[in-house]
């Protein structure tokens, strides 16, 4: 696609973390963006800023704001407050000339149930004006792209959620647009179904077209965002890569025990010492450590037999707990 | 179906006078295109819908027509069937329209939620609403089309000027569909659609489709005249008959101003729904 | 399990018991919508068509001297019984097109019982009984609304509550074993528009037959609706010969065992799998 090269760059500069290039292209940008229902505010004053060519994404649990967000960037919701600037115009009042050039995949699918896998892709090309011999060509394009090449003839109705779930991501892509916003992309799939989205996912990405993804699934924002804010409660708590946030806000690695139902606070004070950090969920105790290994061995030193133990590097979801004290999954 | 392209590039009505917002951006072909390509699969069910007024036509008017003899229109005897046809035609073109603008925007509003996709295109809620209703309004009119043919070949038609009664019937397949396009964006659940039959059907029976007004007291006559079924149902009956009167003008204002007005309001009410 | 545990279905507790409870529970949350529309149409037709319409065919027969052609009576009385039996093939219809469609399909209510001890002819025969009560419930208060405006000169005018339920059965047996066959609901508007529609149109209830071309009469009688009317006219303005009252209950009777075998065997085929 036409942004190929200019995202090469865009790239690696990225990659660098803070050594911006000069010409950064910004495809959105927010300061202080607010939506509230009546007196309820679902995004409280938020910044950020998504760059032409990366994979940006929003981490949060059931409720941040996530959806009122993305709901704003489409054009979908009218701003409640602060600014708002996507591909350079602002979304009140330039609405159908930001979406001619976004596509979107919301939350739920929104499929047309009363045409065919084909006739879905086709119509939703001629919302976008464009010539019908074009969309047919791209149509069938998209049907491979999305694995559903052999469905083309079928009812909505008759596919699963996964199939639903790639013809609702072509049908973002039918304008060829430059900008994709996708909302949990990948919830309710199995894990199958979900590698083969993630797949289809990072093609759009070799070709170019900016991402910004929302999930509740850290292994997925690991995977997929080369940045990311952290958001809760309608507000963001922490920026950054991937790499940057896990460096930040934790350590290399994490030793996880399980204790006995009624014994993970106890054992958990014994703990202290061991790791720079120490924190009790209700089911095991999490040792934040560089070294997870050493930090088992001299629990077992102590004399402490935990039911269950494991080391592993350090994730989102760690972030996540030391931002907020909460899981990301309840 | 071969009646696509016809239907492509015709935005079917041009109603500049009316802010952009509420009539969108000239995308509604788009919404019809769509419904164009869902019957191709269905066509039978766009088929079938001829059925009921041509069935009432035979049954009251010819059959149960032959207990009742002739009757006084505009001073000449005429068979009970031409007098009861003008009536049929009429509720042909509000059932037609009310399909799709009731049930079927529902459909896709609440239950499939495709609206929501579409607003996400450069698709306007002006566009949906002014789609949706022309949608309906040529579904009604396709049925006006054919009982006009039927009427014709039965020899039911009265005058020459007949032949505007198909723009009439269009007409009041318009004030339906926003009428019935306007009150679904306000229905919450399948259960609110009792209220398009408790108001359809006993418009259809005591609108004058089947007996003259007169056999009403006064009082009733006037709240009967004010539907828009009656006013549908004079207006054909008086243009079949061959009588140009200014009241046409009165009762075509009438539907068009309830059309206009059922669409607007559909148009502010998908606003408030789905871009909250 | 369950299933061996269960009593079996006895004269007391007959296996459709649990069904039909199921269902008359469910009902209680919709009875209001269905109670106007259907009590209140047919009454509604039976004023624009019986008073409004009868008005006009009343004075013309009147002044062509052939009131015989009603047999005698004034439109609002031929037409009243007839409209009541149309209304219970609708009810029956009905019952039979979405309720069975969402059990089936939708709402899988369905499949829920069939998990319990109940058995597919149970489910089949709860689903009838419960159409016979709502049929039966419906018809006894139109023929009461028609009571108090005099329309129902016979005594045996009550048994046409019977026939109304019989006619309701006959109907309802059939479109259900059709609905059981059908993947969505995409046929079931057509089979009201080219089945019901016409039925209602030309059984007699609106006009006597006799009207008719003499190749669609014969139509005509083969359709259970137009036995329905003329038992139910015979019954309440109390002409009644006992031969054809035999014969009209007979076929009725015959279509609704018909149609309770059809649905059985479509259900078994639908649910069973
Ligand atoms: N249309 C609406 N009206 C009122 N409240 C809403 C509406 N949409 C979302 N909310 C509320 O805003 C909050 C954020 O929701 P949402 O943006 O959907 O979060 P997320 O996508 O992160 O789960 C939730 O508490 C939700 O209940
Ligand atoms: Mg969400």
């Amino acid at each position: 696609m036409q942004h190929a090269e200019a995202r090469q760059e865009d790239l690696s500069a990225s990659r660098e973390g803070r050594g911006r290039p000069a010409t950064r292209d910004e495809v959105v940008v927010a300061r202080h963006l607010e939506k509230r229902f009546g007196d309820f505010v679902a995004v409280d004053g938020i910044d950020f800023s998504v760059e032409r060519g990366e994979v940006f994404g929003f981490l949060g649990p059931n409720g941040a704001g996530k959806t009122s967000t993305m709901r704003m960037v489409s054009c979908l919701s009218p701003v409640s407050g602060g600014e708002l600037s996507v591909l350079g115009m602002e979304p009140n009042a330039h609405g159908p000339e930001i979406r001619r050039r976004l596509g979107l995949v919301p939350q739920d699918d929104t499929l047309d149930l009363e045409l065919s896998v084909r006739d879905n892709l086709y119509l939703y090309g001629r919302y976008f004006d464009l010539p019908r011999r074009e969309v047919r060509q791209r149509v069938e394009r998209l049907l491979e792209f999305a694995h559903l090449s052999e469905k083309g003839d079928e009812e909505v109705d008759n596919l699963s959620g996964g199939m639903k779930r790639r013809l609702t991501i072509a049908r973002a892509l039918i304008s060829e647009p430059e900008l994709v916003i996708l909302d949990e992309p990948t919830t309710g799939l199995d894990p199958q179904a979900r590698h083969l989205l993630w797949d289809r996912l990072y093609r759009l990405k070799q070709e170019g077209v900016t991402l910004v993804i929302t999930t509740h699934y850290m292994d997925e924002a690991e995977q997929l965002c080369d940045r990311l804010v952290v958001m809760d409660k309608g507000k963001i708590v922490a920026a950054g890569s991937p790499r940057q946030l896990i460096d930040t806000y934790s350590t290399r690695e994490v030793a996880e025990l399980r204790f006995g139902v009624d014994e993970n606070a106890a054992a958990a004070e014994r703990l202290a010492e061991l790791a720079a950090r120490v924190e009790v969920l209700p089911d095991r105790v999490l040792l934040y450590t560089d070294d997870g290994d050493e930090a088992l061995r001299a629990a077992l030193g102590l004399g402490l037999r935990p039911e269950a133990s494991l080391v592993r590097r350090s994730s989102l979801e760690d972030v996540f707990l030391r931002l907020t004290g909460r899981s990301l999954v309840d | 179906m071969t009646v696509r392209p016809v239907f492509e590039r015709s935005s079917v009505l041009s109603l500049r006078v009316l802010p952009p917002a509420l009539l969108g951006r000239g995308m509604a072909r788009r919404l019809v295109e769509r419904n164009v390509i869902a019957y191709r699969r269905r066509w039978w069910i766009l088929a079938t819908g001829f059925f009921e007024p041509f069935f009432y036509l035979l049954s009251i008017g010819l059959g149960l027509g032959h207990l009742v003899g002739r009757l006084h229109l505009d001073g000449r005897l005429v068979a009970y069937a031409a007098y009861v046809a003008p009536g049929l035609l009429a509720s042909s073109a509000m059932n037609g329209a009310l399909f799709d603008s009731t049930f079927n925007v529902f459909f896709k509003l609440k239950i499939a939620k495709s609206y929501d996709a579409v607003l996400a295109t450069p698709v306007e809620v002006g566009d949906i609403a002014l789609g949706e209703v022309t949608w309906s309004l040529l579904r009604g009119a396709i049925y006006s089309f054919a009982f006009m043919c039927v009427m014709a070949a039965m020899g039911l038609v009265l005058s020459g000027w007949a032949v505007l009664c198909f723009g009439a019937a269009t007409l009041v397949s318009f004030a339906f569909a926003g009428i019935g396009m306007g009150a679904t964006c306000y229905m919450r659940s399948w259960q609110d659609f009792d209220y398009v039959s408790m108001a359809s059907i006993p418009m259809f029976l005591f609108s004058a489709v089947f007996y003259p007004l007169s056999v009403y007291p006064g009082w009733l006559q006037v709240v009967v005249s004010l539907t828009p079924l009656y006013q549908g149902v004079d207006m054909i009956r008086e243009l079949d008959a061959g009588l140009l009167t200014p009241a046409l003008a009165l009762h075509a204002g009438y539907l068009f101003a309830l059309g206009l007005a059922g669409m607007a309001v559909a148009a502010r009410r998908l606003g408030a729904l789905l871009r909250p | 399990m369950g299933a061996l545990a269960a009593p079996r279905p006895s004269l007391l507790r007959p296996g459709w018991l649990r069904p039909y409870r199921y269902f008359a529970f469910r009902y209680k949350r919709t009875w209001r919508g269905t109670v106007t529309s259907s009590i209140l149409y047919p009454i509604l037709y039976l004023l624009a068509m019986g008073l409004g319409l009868g008005h006009l065919v009343n004075s013309h027969l009147h002044a062509v001297d052939q009131t015989g052609r009603l047999g005698g009576v004034g439109y609002v009385q031929f037409l009243a019984p007839g409209l009541l039996v149309a209304s219970a093939m609708q009810w029956g219809t009905n019952e039979s097109m979405y309720p069975v469609m969402g059990g089936l399909k939708w709402l899988k209510t369905y499949h829920a019982l069939l998990a319990t001890p109940v058995r597919v002819r149970d489910l089949v025969s709860g689903h009838l009984a419960w159409v016979a009560t709502r049929v039966g419930g419906a018809s006894a208060l139109f023929l009461a609304v028609l009571a108090v405006f005099g329309d129902v000169p016979s005594p045996l005018g009550v048994l046409a509550v019977l026939v109304a339920v019989l006619t309701g059965l006959a109907f309802a047996g059939p479109v259900a074993a059709f609905t059981a066959t059908q993947e969505n609901d995409a046929a079931l508007p057509v089979l009201y528009r080219l089945g019901t529609v016409p039925l209602f149109l030309f059984s007699g209830t609106f006009f006597p037959i006799a009207q008719l071309p003499g190749w669609l009469q014969v139509v005509a009688r083969a359709t259970p609706l137009y036995h329905g009317v003329a038992l139910s006219r015979a019954l309440v303005l109390g002409r009644v010969s006992a031969p054809a009252a035999l014969a009209h209950a007979s076929y009725l009777v015959a279509m609704a065992t018909l149609g309770a075998w059809a649905a059985r065997r479509t259900f078994t085929r639908r649910l069973v799998v």
